[in-house]
């Protein structure tokens, strides 16, 4: 029996056109979604929960606009839902230091999220919290195998490696070959009246303030060309104006 | 006013030339860095003893260093480390690292930075299509992406000073399974080209290997050629679910350009299109690009680039 959790954020869809108002970006208008790689985490923990036995908590941090992405979740078939209520900008310790303080309250002995948020890809949140509850962490792991230990493989220089994890431990996840499940009516049903368990934690103040949100700097217009033949112009380009080959 | 450290970027035991470029950063954010490496044998860091603009080297020795295992680095560099900014590159490892280490020292940890000025942190967000400025109050762990930052220099004659640490180790590596092919890794290659859909058909990727084998690049695919044949592995993937990737030059063959593959590669230095469509989106972010089927282009461009390496 395992008390699993797996970390789910909320994000604009991947397809979403963001635009700013003034210097901070607008999200008003953009659909919100699972984070693609948490999809990935939640299919582990559920397949982790199939493989021992025990319950699958999920925990978001976010305002109530967040609790959609647990129902989600609920929908795939997690059993509880928990949401660390905040509605302001945290930077990662702040942000870590609540995730882990509700891990640790839940009782929690395996972590599973995705290798990073589709939002700001920094992929931090897995090995910071590991660190806050001194457990073992690996990320951007392609396959998990279940057991008292956990063995997962993970990109190393040249290859890939089969690491053995002792619990507990938080794995951030890639994709791999894994293939996720999709909600089902009878979990549709469930995750609508599916309570969500609403937390608060003080969080230590952050240290990290935005600034500012831009558009990229625009890139000046490439050189274009019609037909194959221009191949040879471009491979001399490369060398003699780029300098990369 | 507090030291700046950078962590070496160790690939393969060695300290790897991106290494030059986190030097640059430290300088922007302030300070001569103090450069950590960390190593299993002391002499690794005397490839650290000609960067241009250290304030010194420290050789962090331990066995810890032997394989990577993100609670025994982060434990055994934090036993070292000055207090201060810490540095490091942006390679998937290293940004593991710095989420590790900066959880351990109570700070926070700011990602994929692409741009410092004034004191201020740029890094790309929502997968390259904003960017986020923030300012720091306080010591952090800074990740640095590769191929941004100009080198600082290699005639410097740093002193490398050794000191033993040790950690606690997590995991413990069963097995390294090397890649079946020779060719280098999308994530750590300097060149890569890639193919999608377009290419019609797995075999047809032999045309791109051919080219990879002349330049000594790696050979990427999109989503759509991965999903599609069982033939190209995740591996190879590039984009939003795959790998993001920072290369000097991305060539990108038979794709179309989608939001969730340029996610992955729009900060390519230089990118290269080869699509028979003419509004296929990738043209709008290419230096170069070229309206043609592969069929036509990939030929003259494997003829010309094998003469030019000859
Ligand atoms: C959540 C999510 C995550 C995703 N993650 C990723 C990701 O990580 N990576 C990724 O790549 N995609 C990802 N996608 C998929 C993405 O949206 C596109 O579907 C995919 O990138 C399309 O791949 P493609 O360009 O190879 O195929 P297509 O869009 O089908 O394009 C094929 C192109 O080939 C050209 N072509 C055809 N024949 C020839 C020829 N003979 N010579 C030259 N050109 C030719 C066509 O003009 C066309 O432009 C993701 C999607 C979602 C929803």
């Amino acid at each position: 029996m395992a008390n699993i959790i797996v970390l789910v954020k909320q994000v604009p869809d991947t397809n979403a056109r963001i635009v700013l108002s003034g210097d901070r970006v607008d999200l008003s208008a953009v659909k919100k979604v699972m984070s693609p790689y948490d999809e990935f985490a939640v299919e582990n923990a559920l397949q982790h929960r199939e493989a021992s036995g025990g319950e699958v908590t999920a925990i978001t941090v976010g305002g109530s606009g967040a609790d959609k992405v647990l129902k989600d979740a609920k929908a795939i078939g997690v059993d509880h839902i928990v949401r660390i209520d905040c509605d302001t900008h945290l930077d990662s310790n702040a942000l870590q230091t609540i995730l882990a303080s509700v891990i640790s309250t839940l009782g929690g002995e395996v972590v599973y999220c995705g290798k990073s948020a589709a939002d700001t890809g920094a992929g931090s949140t897995g090995p910071g919290v590991a660190e806050r509850l001194g457990w073992a962490s690996v990320s951007n792991t392609t396959s998990v195998t279940f057991g008292d230990q956990l063995s997962v493989v993970t990109p190393s220089s040249g290859g890939n490696a089969r690491v053995n994890v002792p619990l507990p431990a938080v794995i951030s996840c890639d994709k791999g070959n894994i293939k996720v499940r999709k909600p089902n009516v009878k979990g549709i049903m469930q995750a609508k009246k599916a309570q969500v368990d609403v937390r608060s934690v003080d969080a230590p103040a952050s240290t990290v303030s935005v600034v500012a949100h831009s558009m990229p700097p625009a890139k000046p217009a490439g050189k274009s060309y019609q037909g194959g033949a221009a191949a040879a112009e471009v491979a001399q380009l490369l060398r003699d104006e780029a300098n990369v080959i | 006013m507090t030291e700046t450290i950078v962590i070496a970027e160790i690939v393969k035991g060695a300290v790897h030339p991106t290494t030059a470029e986190l030097i640059t950063a430290a300088h922007a954010l302030g300070s001569q860095p103090v450069v950590v490496v960390p190593c299993a044998d002391a002499s690794v860091a005397d490839g650290a003893a000609q960067f241009s603009g250290a304030a010194r080297v420290l050789a962090a020795k331990s066995d810890v260093f032997s394989n990577y295992d993100a609670a025994g680095w982060a434990s055994a560099l934090d036993a070292v480390a000055p207090a201060g900014v810490i540095i490091t590159s942006a390679s998937p490892q290293s940004k593991d690292l710095a989420a590790r280490l900066a959880a351990r020292r109570g700070i926070s940890v700011v990602q994929d930075v692409v741009q410092i000025e004034g004191g201020n942190l740029t890094s790309p967000i929502y997968s390259g299509k904003a960017m986020q400025t923030v300012s720091l109050s306080g010591n952090a762990v800074v990740t640095v992406r590769p191929n941004i930052f100009a080198p600082a220099g290699n005639d410097g004659s740093n002193d490398v000073s050794v000191v033993d640490t040790t950690g606690n180790i997590a995991t413990a590596v069963q097995e390294f399974m090397a890649r079946a092919s020779t060719r280098i890794d999308v994530a750590e290659a300097n060149i890569i080209i890639s193919g999608g859909r377009g290419m019609g058909t797995p075999a047809n990727f032999t045309h791109l290997e051919a080219i990879a084998d002349t330049l000594g690049a790696a050979v990427g695919a999109s989503r759509a050629a991965v999903d599609t044949w069982d033939e190209i592995p995740h591996s190879m993937q590039v984009g939003q679910t795959g790998k993001t990737v920072n290369p000097n030059l991305y060539i990108a063959v038979g794709i179309s350009g989608a939001i969730q593959h340029l996610a992955g590669m729009r900060s390519s230095k230089y990118i290269v299109a080869i699509n028979k469509d003419a509004d296929a989106p990738i043209f709008q972010h290419a230096d170069y690009g070229i309206v043609a089927t592969w069929e036509e282009a990939l030929p003259i461009l494997q003829s010309t680039l094998s003469a030019m390496m000859a």
